[in-house]
Order: C-alpha cells, then structure tokens, then sequence
C-alpha cells in the first residue's frame, strides 16, 4: 500500500532512537524511526508510517489532510488494522 | 459518473479553479497521454473519478507501479515452494496472499496446511523468527524504493540480532528502469508523466532527470489527493505546451530533492542490483530489481533454499502486459469482469487495490452495471 499512515511521535523507546511509539488516531505502536534519524526526529513530530516503519517527517496540518484523504479513499480501517497488526512490539532492546 | 465525493474534497473551489484551467490551457486538436506510475495513484484516481473533471482528451495510462501486479509468476511459484518446504514459516505482506501462482494463492496453500501468515511489517516476520527458533521463516518481499529500505533494516537487524533462522526471498524492484522500459516500448505514446509520490521521497527528484532530458517527456511528481493530482496534470499541461520537458516536483511537502539519504543507504548496504528480472507483462528488463548481497547471503532465501527449476515460463494471462503498458484499457482485457474479477483474479492487476483492473472494476465497471 503506497498511502502512508500519519502519526505522531509519542514516546522515545530507546537511546539509539532506532524506536519510538506512535499515535495513530489513538492507537499506540512502536515504529522503527531510523530513517529519519539524520532529520533530527523528536517528540511530538508527526510523520508517514509506511509498513513499520517512519518515512517521512510532516506537519501537524499534513497529518490531519491525510487522515482526511484515508476516510475518502476508504482506507482508514485497513489503515488502522496495519497499525494495530503490528506485532513485533516486545520492547525488546535493540 | 458523477463528482459525488467533490464537497468532501479540500478546497473545492481550487479544484474547479485548477480543472478550469486544465480546459483552458489544453490543446483542444491534442490527444495527451499522461501515465500516473505509482498505483497509489490509480487507486485515487478511480476513487475520485478524477477523469470527470479533466478535458476529454487528457488520457490517463495507468503505470506499473503497483508491486503486486508486476510480479511474475515464476517468483509466486519458486515462493510458494518455499512455503511447502517442512519447517518453513511462509511471511508475507497481505497484498501477496491472494496472488495466484501456477498451484494457487498464498491462502490457498494455508488452507491445505502449509504455515502461511500475513504480516504488516518486515520487522513483524524477523519477531517469528525470533519467536519460533526451531522454525526456519521466511520473508517474501516485494515492493518498490518505498518498501525496500524497510526489508533492509529489518536484515541489518537481523545481522545485528545474529538471527540464524530469518531469510528474505527478495522480489523488490526500482521504479526508473520501469519507466525506462516504458518511455523506450514502441508500442506505446506517452506525454509525460505523474511521479510517484513516496518512492520518491526514498529516491528524490534527480533520478527523473534523464526522462526528462533525455526523452523529452516532462515529470511531474504527485501528491495523492484530488487537488495534488489536478495540479500535477496542469503543470504537465503547461511544460508542453511552453515546450519544457523538466522534472517538477508538486509533492514537496513530503519529497525532499535529494530523497531519503539514511533509506539509499540502507539499500546500498543490503542490496546489489540484479543483471536481469522478470516483470510481470513488461517482460524481462535488465538492471531493474535487487537481490541481498553476498555479505547478506547467510540471510538470502535464494542461497538457503534450493528454488531452481520451479519457475516456468508466464503462461498466457489475458492481456495483464498489455493493460499494464497502457496499450489496453482494463476492460478492453478479453477475461476482464467473466474469468477475472477482484473475488477470482487471474491477473495480478485484479488483486491489489492499486492494480488498474481491480480499481476499473470498482469504480467505473460496478457503477456502470448499476447504472450509475
């Protein structure tokens, strides 16, 4: 699926900040944020989730118009269920 | 067909504005043929019934860009003989299980008792692998420069982990040496061409620059809302007719000029480019996909396993290459909508939402049968 899931950065899993959790509509998973390490990513930032993994930064107003362009498509439950099927959250240190 | 969906739109004003200005600026003695790659962008298109608020003659060619739908069926099958193997865990995104290989679908191997499962993620397949030791589990990936840098990470994980039991059957390809294929098909006119939007946020905007140059067709790289894509086929509309053939970049809220640097590199450090791949419909084309390089191999799936011999050659499909290439319109397909439907797909572009038959079928052939 190329439609990117927004969501926003809730918590800092780790000291490599390989890992973070993410908001999804409030839905809470754990994403890979490395991609965009060098990008300077914190808390509260908003971004693409596309298949686990964070792509791309964006703005607040960005995540909002592509929440808004999921509904439209009908994409938001396979969107939530993406997020929500998730399953390599074990709070594993890596 | 009507515009039901264009009050929900965001700015509906601007969108008539810019479709007024698309019927304004168009040559009305032209035929344009714009090819939207990505099928992100199919499937938008079609959901939006964008065609309605475009000129009648601005055609839309939907692209390859849809990675089910380009996977031949020579990797379903050499797949799927890995999820017979005894021990083996079978792991693939949900797109890939309806795919029929010559022997059936993903699911319907699970049905006969194969362990067969979805996953979301690339990260979720190395968590079995770390859960089920004595299983050997395998991940049949596929996707663009979108995904691939995902199957990286999680391998660099899995070197990082020491995960013995992780292999990867990669089917991943690169968008450009599609493009090129199609800008050199003689069979097939395009005018220019709707980029895609998070492939090109991995690879950036410099990699269309020789489509622009060198073939003299422009590229305009989308966002995937209606207003996004109305805007991105005026400014193809305008580069032609001023005569430009350039790469423009409407999406750059989200694609940065260089792309993502960290996901290039990733991909450089798992992955090598193969000499040749099979793309299902547009044939053979060299340079096109990534295998995981020899530093990798104790994680290759095609080094573990023994998979030679099970590929055969694509049987004749209907017509998948044809409407791929945008020769064909979907329902021009002699089996569209009697063999091949979204319940029964033939073809792989019948199975994903972003495969141009599936999102015909929805949105133009269904409403056509109602009579809307």
């Amino acid at each position: 699926m190329c439609l990117a899931i927004p969501g926003q950065i809730v918590e800092m899993l780790d000291g490599d900040h390989h890992y973070a959790t993410v908001d999804v509509s409030g839905v809470k998973r754990k994403i890979n944020i490395h991609l965009l390490k060098d990008q300077g990513i914190q808390l509260g930032d908003w971004v693409l989730i596309h298949v686990g993994f964070a792509m791309s930064k964006i703005s607040e107003e960005q995540a909002v118009e592509q929440l808004n362009l999921l509904s439209m498509l009908g994409e938001s439950e396979e969107a939530m269920e993406e997020v929500k099927g998730y399953q390599f959250d074990d709070r594993q240190k890596v | 067909m009507t515009m039901k969906y264009i009050d929900e739109f965001r700015d509906p004003d601007l969108i008539l504005k810019t479709s007024n200005e698309i019927h304004r600026l168009v040559d009305p003695d032209y035929h344009y043929r714009f090819m939207e790659v990505c099928g992100g962008h199919t499937f938008s298109i079609f959901r939006f019934g964008l065609q309605d608020l475009l000129p009648k003659n601005i055609e839309l060619i939907h692209g390859p860009g849809c990675p089910v739908c380009v996977l031949p069926m020579g990797r379903m099958d050499e797949g799927l003989a890995l999820a017979k193997q005894p021990g083996v865990i079978f792991t693939a995104f949900g797109d890939v299980m309806r795919v029929p290989g010559r022997q059936g679908t993903p699911l319907e191997l699970k049905a006969k008792g194969a362990d067969v499962r979805m996953v979301y993620s690339p990260l979720d397949a190395l968590q079995l692998a770390i859960k089920h030791p004595d299983r050997q589990v395998v991940l049949f990936s596929i996707g663009f420069e979108t995904t691939a840098p995902s199957t990286a990470l999680t391998l660099m994980q899995a070197r990082e982990l020491d995960v013995p039991n992780f292999y990867v059957f990669s089917n991943h390809v690169m968008i450009m040496p599609a493009i090129r294929a199609i800008v050199e098909s003689p069979d097939l006119r395009i005018d220019g061409f709707i980029g895609p939007g998070h492939a090109s946020a991995i690879i950036g905007v410099h990699p269309y620059e020789s489509i622009a140059r060198d073939y003299g067709k422009p590229v305009v790289i989308s966002g995937f809302e209606p207003l996004d894509l109305l805007q991105s086929i005026l400014m193809l509309v305008k580069q032609m007719r001023e005569g430009r053939s350039e790469v423009e970049n409407q999406y750059s809220r989200v694609v940065p000029a260089e792309g993502n640097v960290a996901a290039l590199k990733a991909m450089d450090e798992v992955f090598e480019v193969r000499p040749l791949f099979e793309w299902r419909g547009l044939g053979h084309i060299p340079h096109s996909a990534l295998k995981l390089r020899p530093a990798f191999a104790r994680w290759d799936a095609e080094v573990h396993f023994t998979v030679d011999g099970v590929a055969a050659a694509e049987p004749q499909e209907g017509q998948c290459g044809d409407v791929l290439k945008g020769v064909l319109k979907p329902h021009q397909c002699k089996w569209f909508g009697k063999e091949c439907t979204p319940e029964h797909p033939v073809g792989a572009l019948m199975v994903s939402s972003e495969g141009a038959c599936a999102a015909y079928y929805h949105h133009v052939h269904l409403r056509q049968m109602a009579g809307g």
